[in-house]
C-alpha cells in the first residue's frame, strides 16, 4: 500500500476538526518545499456528508457487513436524500428494527449481509421494510 | 401574490418516531420539563382524548393501559431536528421566516411566476419527509392569517396531499365559512367572546365587517385581520430575526427544597446557563433578576414569592459577575421555613457585547469583563469535560424529574441510533 503523508495537525488547530492538505508528498527529515503549495484545508465533515439536513449518524452493531468493511460500533453516515439502487448499502427498518445491510433488487429483492455465516433477509408477505437512507461511508475507529 | 405556512404534524411525537420505527401508529405523548403536562400528543393520542397541557398524572393510567409509549421532553433533539426541516426550506426558498420551533412561513411571491404553487409545496412536503422523516403540512394563501386557515383546512377536509392552496374569491370565502371566529390567527379567547356577542361567529363574519368599523369599535390589530382575511397583506414575512431581549433560566424542581444551602447552588446553576446563552447572543446585560415561589398547587402550605433585581453599574457577560449580582438578588427574597417550587434567573437590559461603555463613575463592583477566559471555558465546555464553578451543584445539575428521555439521537456520540446486533 502507498501512503502520501498528508499533514500535520498545526497544534492551533487541535479543537478543529481542519487538517492543512499538501499537494504534494514530501520526503520525511527534509524542509517541507510544500509550504508554498498550500491549500485550503481538509474539512472531514464535507468530504463525509454531501447532505447535512439529510444526513445522520448511526451506530453499526455486529459482524454481518463485515466483508464491506462495517466492523461493529463503527458509525455509518447515512444520507436519507439518496435513492438507494440495486447493491447500495442501506439502513433499513425491518419488523420495527434497523438493520443495515446490502439491497439487492435482482433476481429477487433482499437485504444482503456482507458476511458468508449471516442468510440473506427476504421481505415475507405482509412484512413491512423501508428504507430509511443510503450509507455513504462508516467511520471504523482502531 | 403568495405566502406558505409549514407547520410540522405533531412535531414533538413525530420526533421521536424518526429512529423508533417500532412507534409507528402507536400514541405519542411528551411531556413539559419535569413530566408535569401533556405538551405534545400523536394523531393516535389525540384520538385516545388527551387533551392538550393536562396534568400527565391524571391521564397516566389510562394512556399506558392502552398501549401508549411517553417521553420526557428532549429539546436538544428537537431542536436539531427543527434545524434540519429549516435549513431544508432555506434551501429551496428565498425568502424564510421561522416562526416556532416547527412552524415557518415561506414567501413565494417570486417563485409564484414559474412554478404551480400547489405542486411546488407537494414537493417540498414530500422532501422533508424523506430527508428528516418529519410529516409536514403546508398552506398557501395570499396572507398570512389566510395560510393558517388554509392549515386548518387541511385537517378538515382530510387532504391527502396534506398541502392545501386556497388563492381565488371563492376558495377563500368558502374556507372562511367553515372556520369559527375563535380559530382565527390572533383572535383569543376574550376577544372571542366579544365577537360572539356582536353575532360575528365565523371567519367569514369577520371578514365581512368594514375594516374601519373593526378599528373603531375592537382595535387596529383586528382591523388587520379583517384585511388580511380579505386578502390584503398587512403582515409581510421577517426574515432578520431581532435579537433577544430577555433570557430566562428556570425550572421547578424534581423535589421541594427548603434551605438556603440546597437553593443557593441550584440558583447558581441557572445563572451559569443564562450566561452561556447571553454569550452566544453575543450581547452583555446589565440587570439580572432572580426569582423564588412556593408551589401554588399545595395550598395548605403557607405561600411565598420572592422576586428581585440588581443592577450592575458595566454591562457584563462574565459567569463571575452574573453569578455574584444573583447571589446578591437571592439572599434577601429568600425566607426560611417555606417549601421552594420553582426558582429562576432572568437577565436584563442587554447590549451588544463588542461595544463597551464606560460609567462616569467608578463601578463599585469591577466587572471581570475579562472576554478571552470566558471564551475559553465556553469551548472546554462544548467538549466532553466540564468546567464547574465552586458554587455550583455538581451533583444536581438539573434538578429535574424526567425520566422518561429519550437518546440525544442527532448531538452526542455516545446515543446514535444504533442498528440491531446481528440477524
Amino acid at each position: 500500500m502507498k501512503v502520501n503523508y498528508i499533514g500535520k495537525i498545526s497544534e492551533e488547530n487541535l479543537p478543529a476538526i481542519f487538517v492543512p492538505y499538501f499537494l504534494e508528498s514530501v520526503h520525511a527529515g527534509f524542509p517541507s518545499p510544500a509550504s508554498d503549495y498550500i491549500e485550503s484545508p481538509i474539512d472531514l465533515n464535507k468530504h463525509l456528508i454531501k447532505n447535512g439536513a439529510a444526513t445522520f449518524l448511526v451506530r453499526a452493531q455486529g459482524q454481518s457487513m463485515l466483508g464491506s468493511g462495517i466492523t461493529d460500533q463503527a458509525v455509518l453516515i447515512v444520507d436519507r436524500s439518496i435513492k438507494p439502487t440495486h447493491d447500495s448499502i442501506v439502513v433499513a427498518s425491518i419488523d420495527g428494527e434497523f438493520v443495515c445491510k446490502r439491497l439487492k433488487l435482482k433476481p429477487k429483492m433482499c437485504l444482503m449481509p456482507d458476511n458468508p455465516d449471516y442468510p440473506p433477509i427476504f421481505i415475507n408477505h405482509g412484512q413491512e421494510l423501508e428504507i430509511v437512507g443510503t450509507v455513504t461511508a462508516a467511520i471504523n475507529k482502531f | 401574490m403568495a405566502l406558505a405556512l409549514v407547520d410540522c404534524d405533531s412535531f414533538y411525537a413525530s420526533c421521536e418516531r424518526i429512529f423508533r420505527p417500532d412507534l409507528k401508529n402507536i400514541p405519542i405523548v411528551v411531556l413539559s420539563n419535569n413530566d408535569g403536562c401533556v405538551i405534545a400528543r400523536s394523531a393516535e393520542a389525540k384520538k385516545m382524548g388527551i387533551g392538550m397541557g393536562v396534568p400527565w398524572f391524571k391521564v397516566k393510567d389510562s394512556f399506558l393501559s392502552q398501549g401508549g409509549e411517553v417521553f420526557s421532553s428532549n429539546f436538544t433533539f428537537y431542536g436539531d431536528i427543527s434545524a434540519r426541516v429549516m435549513n431544508i426550506l432555506e434551501g429551496f426558498v428565498p425568502k424564510v421566516e421561522v416562526y416556532s420551533i416547527d412552524e415557518a412561513f415561506l414567501g413565494l411571491d417570486e417563485l409564484e411566476k414559474n412554478y404551480d404553487l400547489y405542486s411546488f409545496g407537494c414537493h417540498i412536503r414530500g422532501l422533508i419527509k424523506q430527508w428528516t422523516g418529519v410529516p409536514v403540512r403546508i398552506g398557501i394563501a395570499p396572507t398570512k392569517t389566510l395560510t393558517k386557515i388554509a392549515i386548518n383546512e387541511v385537517k378538515r377536509l382530510n387532504i391527502a396531499t396534506k398541502v392545501h392552496r386556497i388563492s381565488s374569491k371563492k376558495d377563500i370565502r368558502y374556507a372562511l365559512n367553515n372556520t369559527p371566529v375563535g380559530d382565527v390567527w390572533g383572535v383569543g379567547r376574550r376577544l372571542n367572546e366579544h365577537l360572539s356577542k356582536a353575532r360575528i361567529t365565523s371567519a367569514l363574519h369577520l371578514a365581512d365587517i368594514d375594516p374601519r368599523h373593526a378599528k373603531r369599535k375592537f382595535s387596529v390589530v383586528l382591523e388587520r385581520t379583517v384585511r388580511e382575511l380579505r386578502g390584503q397583506r398587512c403582515i409581510g414575512i421577517e426574515e432578520n430575526i431581532t435579537a433577544k431581549k430577555q433570557i430566562v433560566v428556570s425550572r421547578s424542581f424534581g423535589s421541594r427544597v427548603t434551605n438556603l444551602e440546597t437553593l443557593k447552588p441550584i440558583v447558581n446553576n441557572f445563572a451559569v446557563r443564562a450566561s452561556e446563552k447571553l454569550r452566544n447572543e453575543k450581547q452583555k446585560c446589565s440587570q439580572v433578576s432572580v426569582f423564588v415561589r412556593t408551589s401554588p398547587f399545595s395550598d395548605h402550605k403557607p405561600q411565598h414569592r420572592g422576586y428581585k433585581t440588581v443592577e450592575l453599574v458595566t454591562p457584563t457577560n462574565d459567569t463571575r459577575d452574573i453569578l455574584a449580582a444573583a447571589k446578591k438578588a437571592l439572599i434577601p427574597i429568600y425566607r426560611s421555613g417555606y417549601d421552594y417550587a420553582k426558582a429562576g434567573v432572568l437577565l436584563n437590559r442587554f447590549s451588544n457585547a463588542s461595544s463597551r461603555q464606560y460609567s462616569l463613575f467608578s463601578d463599585p463592583d469591577q466587572p471581570k469583563g475579562n472576554s478571552r477566559f470566558m471564551e475559553y471555558i465556553d469551548q472546554l465546555n462544548s467538549c466532553h469535560t466540564q468546567i464547574y464553578y465552586a458554587s455550583q451543584n455538581i451533583n444536581q445539575w438539573s434538578p429535574m424529574k424526567q425520566n422518561m428521555m429519550s437518546p440525544r439521537y442527532t448531538t452526542n456520540w455516545y446515543e446514535l441510533p444504533k442498528t440491531k446486533a446481528d440477524s
